[in-house]
């Protein structure tokens, strides 16, 4: 039900700027199409090669290691072992949460479930994998996943500070 | 044959330069070494798979991962023609305006906002932000909108996150993620221009 609301938004998307671009001539229209499909193509071997092989990476990590470097202890040690769990959480969004949901019943700290989910939403190996290299020019990819090492421990510190959730 | 497509009564050949040029530092290269580690890495996983689980446990993740496959490509289709009309609409000068190394807090704001209202999931914020960086945005707004999109964005947050990890946690963790992404941006800009002083193009 929500893939189908997500991509009805997506071609509606698609639809409403390909029309802003037709007004501006067919031939425009019919060019940045061919670039886009180009683009498609091009990509489509690195996704086949995300999707496939991230399959088998998950399949090597087993959740109890993540969810056991989750454990109760606390403190900053307990946030940088969450940051590393949640860049080597392997699969989709049910996984990721699903796995937070566990370590907080397991008695795992709330700032150390932010820095978690915070760092999975960041570095999860497998979007990376699967999504940000193939589209995005390498070098940014690196860039960004370097300048945004420091935020899940920012994010635990402020729920520290205001000792939320 | 982009020139044959402009209009014969175009009156500034001089932009015609600017318009037929290929799009720089754009996903249309060679496989890096970035595919190739990962390529390596599979490899190496499919073994263990295979050592532990045998032949059956390799098909069976393959054909699960094709089906997941043949789900994802229209999306894909759908992020890269996204990506492609927004490029073609968006003019460049402005784009560098609002969003380039000089936008200030302003462009990473806007790179922020953009991020978290896009719709869809990676299938576009991707291929939109790789637009983007063509177009005349820089790293910082563009990291902005990535972190953006993955801290903030309502999709996730709304499907998955709220349903399993709760309301309470979920507001507070957005709420404490409301700064990150204006903070990553600065950060990589800060760090940008010292690591390209000479303002290399990504």
């Amino acid at each position: 039900m929500s893939a189908l609301l997500v991509d009805i938004i997506l071609w509606g998307s698609v639809a409403v700027l390909g029309v802003m671009v037709w007004l501006r001539g067919r031939a425009v229209l019919v060019s940045s199409a061919r670039e886009g499909t180009l683009d498609f193509i091009n990509i489509v071997p690195r996704i086949a090669l995300g999707v496939i092989g991230a399959g088998y990476i998950a399949a090597v990590i087993p959740s109890e290691v993540i969810t056991g470097w989750l454990g109760p202890d606390s403190g900053w040690f307990g946030v940088l072992m969450a940051t590393v769990a949640g860049a080597a959480t392997p699969g989709g969004p049910v996984i990721g949460f699903s796995l937070g949901a566990v370590a907080m019943k397991a008695g795992a700290g709330p700032p150390q479930v932010i820095a978690y989910v915070v760092a999975w939403a960041l570095f999860a190996f497998q979007r990376l994998i699967l999504w940000e290299i193939p589209f995005m020019p390498a070098r940014f990819v690196w860039f960004r996943a370097a300048v945004s090492l420091p935020f899940p421990f920012v994010a635990a510190a402020i729920a520290m500070a205001i000792g939320k959730p | 044959m982009a020139l044959a497509e402009l209009p014969l009564k175009d009156p500034a050949p001089a932009d015609d330069t600017a318009d037929t040029e290929p799009r720089p530092g754009h996903i249309r290269k060679p496989i890096g070494w970035s595919m190739i580690v990962i390529a390596v890495l599979v490899a190496v996983c499919v073994v263990l798979v295979w050592r532990r689980d045998g032949v059956d446990g390799v098909t069976e993740i393959l054909f699960s991962d094709l089906a997941l496959f043949g789900g994802i490509l229209p999306r894909v289709l759908a992020g890269c023609l996204l990506g492609a009309f927004i490029a073609e609409i968006l003019p460049h000068e402005k784009v560098s305006r609002a969003l380039g190394p000089n936008s200030g807090l302003k462009g990473l704001l806007i790179g922020t906002a953009f991020g978290a209202i896009l719709p869809g999931g990676p299938f576009t914020v991707y291929p939109v932000a790789a637009a983007l960086l063509t177009v005349g945005a820089d790293f910082g707004a563009a990291i902005a909108m990535v972190v953006s999109w993955t801290l903030i964005g309502y999709g996730r947050a709304i499907v998955w996150e709220l349903p399993i990890m709760g309301t309470d946690f979920t507001l507070w963790r957005i709420v404490i993620s409301l700064p990150l992404p204006i903070l990553a941006g600065a950060l990589g800009r800060f760090v940008y221009v010292r690591i390209y002083p000479k303002g290399a193009q990504p």
